[in-house]
């Protein structure tokens, strides 16, 4: 379904069901190389569902349109989903032969460097999706799926995931989707907020330098449907 | 009257970790056959215990002695740990493989795993006078034997294993796109192994149950074999040689597997570490 068109990323008429609900309908997005785009949601409005159509995770679930994706693709979950049967080292490496100094810088730029031999049980669960972002990005995808990839993280940590992804994405320059609740965490990294509703984008916010943010911000919240702000 | 040192009103919590076993013990796994060793010798030196239904144990050890001075101790022994060792070597691989070919493909499952209940179901002592016929009573059907017995607990519980791998795991292989061959090696066989290893100790510990079952049914060697004969001149020291060597066989080759479980399992924090 998924099908490798090289940088371009275009997601036509989708549509996902789960028996009688529809989760995605007719939906249309087009990323642009190198672009970062946070999308924002409500529980159950389908943010979940589109990024795993996008990772090409649901083999199972009925429906219809085409993604188009470049041929390489990372995915970052919301736990770091690191084996804990091997170090962290071949965690990063998985899958990737004779990788293992690529890994190692990998694991250098994520601020881990010196960790490689460590357990995943060892180390803190900021730790872990550093070593997940590692992961992915030694893959150098030209998509970088993420799914509240911080959203188990304390706050002060998240704020320096922020940080750590903005720079790991200013150097890779992979296209981004980051599926997030956080409007803040959306506003702080993508150059493009949108706001899933009922299976369609219902909100689209630019994040164009020297735009008033907080002016955005109410906008993307009115979006969501929570006032009074 | 001396006063009475009032209690601090800030008391230091002991900083032990409640809720677990607590600090490794030395050789811990001895403490109780040793009891056990103990009551026995106090029955016998009480004269509480009558030597013609139990033997002393210093008798045993006397009897043991006069048995390796003699080379028969060795020789059976030799016999019966070959057997066992066979044995292992053919049921285990082959556990290993049924429960991965049925763990990784619902056809396997389908053609494997009822054949493998009805097997279990079934006493292994209701199978062996089909084994005698079949393969006659020399060390081929001995080897079968424990073959096919160890097969079992090896499969049950490297399927179980298997089939308990987070789901999520299957999830981020095929995310970092990983061939069939990789991700049986790096994530079902590690993720396997706990289960495997319990399936191991099962194993090993089973193995010497059905030598004994193989050996008393017309052998000319092995432990089993020189009981028997003992039987027949009411030698019950001999026979409790017998059964003391099978308990420490037991005993060290769970000893053996739990020691590998702990260097192979060293990436888990559990109860136990």
């Amino acid at each position: 379904m998924a099908t490798d068109v090289g940088e371009l990323i275009r997601v036509q008429a989708l549509t996902r069901r789960y028996g009688s609900r529809t989760i995605l309908d007719r939906l249309d997005l087009e990323i642009a190389p190198g672009e970062f785009v946070a999308l924002l949601g409500q529980s159950g409005s389908g943010k979940s569902t589109l990024l795993r159509a996008m990772a090409g995770l649901d083999g199972d679930v009925a429906g219809d349109g085409s993604v188009e994706v470049p041929g390489q693709v990372s995915v970052v979950f919301q736990d770091a989903r690191l084996l804990p049967w091997q170090r962290v080292l071949d965690n990063v490496v998985l899958g990737l032969d004779g990788a293992a100094e690529r890994g190692r810088e990998s694991l250098s730029e994520v601020g881990l460097a010196g960790r490689e031999r460590a357990w995943p049980n060892e180390l803190s669960g900021g730790e872990q999706q550093r070593v997940a972002l590692a992961r992915s990005l030694v893959r150098e995808p030209r998509l970088l799926l993420a799914d509240e990839p911080f959203g188990a993280l304390d706050a002060l940590t998240r704020l320096k995931m922020h940080a750590l992804l903005r720079r790991l994405v200013e150097q890779h320059r992979p296209a981004v989707l980051l599926v997030t609740h956080d409007v803040d965490e959306a506003i702080a990294l993508a150059d493009r907020v949108l706001v899933l509703d009922h299976g369609r984008i219902a909100a689209e916010q630019r994040l164009d330098a020297g735009r008033d943010t907080t002016e955005i911000r109410a906008a993307l919240l009115r979006a969501l449907g929570v006032t009074g702000e | 009257m001396t006063l009475v040192a009032s209690r601090p009103a800030v008391t230091t919590r002991p900083r032990t970790h409640r809720l677990r076993p607590g600090a490794r013990i030395r050789f811990g796994f001895l403490v109780g056959p040793f009891l056990l060793l103990a009551l026995w010798a106090a029955a016998s030196a009480s004269g509480l215990l009558d030597p013609r239904f139990l033997s002393a144990p210093w008798t045993v050890i006397g009897t043991a002695a006069e048995l390796i001075e003699s080379g028969r101790l060795q020789e059976n022994l030799l016999a019966s740990v070959q057997r066992v060792a066979l044995g292992l070597a053919i049921g285990v691989p082959l556990g290993t493989l049924l429960a991965l070919v049925s763990g990784m493909s619902r056809w396997g499952e389908a053609v494997i795993d009822g054949p493998i209940q009805i097997k279990r179901a079934v006493p292994s002592l209701a199978l062996m006078p089909l084994l005698i016929l079949w393969l006659g009573i020399g060390e081929v059907m001995k080897v079968t034997v424990i073959a096919v017995g160890v097969l079992v607990p090896i499969y049950i519980h490297t399927h179980n294993g298997l089939r308990t791998i987070d789901s999520r795991y299957v999830e981020l292989a095929e995310t970092v796109g990983l061939r069939r061959g990789t991700f049986i090696r790096k994530v079902v066989l590690p993720g396997a192994l706990p289960g495997f290893l319990l399936g191991m100790r099962f194993a090993v510990t089973t193995a010497w149950l059905f030598l004994v079952v193989a050996e008393l049914i017309n052998s000319t060697t092995g432990i089993g074999y020189m009981m028997d004969l003992a039987r027949t001149y009411g030698q019950t020291e001999v026979i409790l040689v017998g059964i003391v060597l099978y308990g420490l066989l037991g005993l060290f080759s769970d000893a053996a597997v739990r020691l590998v479980e702990r260097r192979a399992l060293s990436w888990r924090r559990t109860l136990a570490s």
